[in-house]
């Protein structure tokens, strides 16, 4: 799993069934200190996470398919936990 | 997945089987705000897609396994038509 931070959504009524029912996240990947990295990508929602919150995402397919139930899925970024905080910098 | 504007399509007499009856597109990947980045690619249509046409699509596995016959050479396809993004 990685941190992203949600910048935004996507409507769109014609899709493929593997996507139906599902809010799409528009998704910027950042660090353990909130600073983007790399780029934007779209992901399924399955949290309810909304513009702002910093979320744990899988960016991997055959994990995303075990969460949502359907080995078949084509589906690869899946939004799975809303963060509440990160502490970091621990040892020093 | 990802955005990309479709900007054409190709036509292919001879191609794979498992290809077949499938439209290609030509697709140029996009960020959120509709600015292009990096190559253009090949895609399969799952939705109706045409140029203009701002769309969601995915590389790798999910390519194949978004059309129809999972077991096929895909590896770019559409798979939603966007109406709207808001950032």
């Amino acid at each position: 799993m990685t941190l992203a931070r949600v910048t935004g959504t996507v409507v769109a009524t014609i899709k493929i069934g593997d996507l139906k029912g599902y809010k799409l996240l528009v998704l910027q990947p950042v660090d353990a200190q909130g600073q983007p990295k790399g780029r934007t990508m779209v992901g399924l929602d399955t949290v309810q996470a909304g513009e702002g919150d910093t979320v744990l995402i899988i960016d991997e397919g055959n994990s995303s398919r075990m969460i949502l139930g359907n080995s078949m899925a084509a589906v690869r970024t899946v939004v799975v936990g809303i963060v509440d905080r990160i502490e970091s910098g621990g040892g020093q | 997945m990802k955005l990309g504007k479709i900007i054409g399509s190709v036509m292919c007499t001879a191609k794979d089987p498992a290809l077949e009856g499938i439209k290609l597109l030509l697709l140029q990947p996009v960020d959120e705000k509709g600015k292009a980045y990096g190559e253009a690619v090949i895609a399969c249509d799952t939705v109706q897609a045409g140029p203009g046409d701002l769309v969601l699509w995915e590389g790798g596995r999910e390519a194949a396994l978004a059309l129809s016959d999972w077991f096929n050479t895909s590896d770019a396809t559409v798979m939603a038509i966007v109406d709207r993004v808001s950032v």
